[in-house]
């Protein structure tokens, strides 16, 4: 039987499930758009992408392409250096 | 697959020049149009379509200041440093996300570039300037680089 884990831990209710984890840290324009296209695309409506970064830039540019596509922005958190940007498809 | 979030809308650009940082920012262009759900296409002409041959992508010079191929090796360390994409890594996201690329035929004829000589697995059609207007009167951008 297929076994399957979910990781809940620190998790508030209702659970956002990150369906699709995408680390772009070190990663420059356009890396970072390109790579959260690409998870938004193998996403099934309803999933969470977290696209974690570095680049200032990249911060800036993301919400933006989610609302370009119509998509929900769920959360963008950290420094703008540091960032973590969780987005549904 | 379904395209959520795929606009009508797209972009073309000519790709003219063969030059390094152009090559780059043509590219750079094409996938952020496709990130944010425009489609994109790149139709390569004279020295850009050197930059399809096999081998190719690479050789060209950087557009200003390449000082005998000095300058391109300064830039090229600054963008490492940077951790830019290299162009490869460009190419390959710009058609893992549907781009497209088109090359020209006169060109292929005038520079004596046979098909074999390309990187067909790239190329998505052959054409003449017919095949540019018609995916450029559709375009909401237009570039010619």
């Amino acid at each position: 039987m297929k076994e399957i884990k979910v990781d809940c831990k620190e998790q508030t209710c209702p659970v956002p499930l990150v369906a699709i984890k995408v680390d772009c840290k070190g990663q420059t324009c356009p890396v970072p758009l390109v790579e959260m296209r690409k998870a938004l695309r193998q996403a099934a409506p309803g999933d969470v992408v977290e696209v974690v970064g570095t680049h200032p830039a990249s911060k800036k540019e993301i919400p933006m392409a989610v609302k370009a596509l119509g998509l929900e922005l769920l959360s963008v958190e950290g420094a703008d250096d540091d960032w973590t940007i969780r987005i549904r498809r | 697959m379904e395209q959520h979030g795929q606009t009508n809308q797209r972009v073309t650009i000519v790709l003219h020049s063969g030059d390094m940082d152009k090559v780059s920012s043509a590219l750079i262009i094409g996938n952020g149009a496709l990130a944010m759900g425009m489609e994109a296409s790149i139709y390569c002409t004279f020295w850009g379509l050197q930059r399809l041959t096999k081998g190719g992508l690479d050789k060209g010079p950087l557009s200003k200041m390449n000082f005998l191929g000095l300058g391109k090796w300064m830039v090229k360390q600054r963008m490492k440093k940077a951790n830019a994409a290299s162009l490869e890594k460009l190419l390959q996201d710009y058609k893992d996300l549907g781009g497209k690329i088109i090359a020209c035929e006169m060109t292929m004829e005038i520079m004596g570039i046979r098909r074999q000589d390309l990187r067909e697995d790239l190329i998505d059609e052959y054409g003449a300037v017919g095949t540019y207007i018609q995916e450029a009167r559709n375009s909401q951008i237009t570039l010619f680089v």
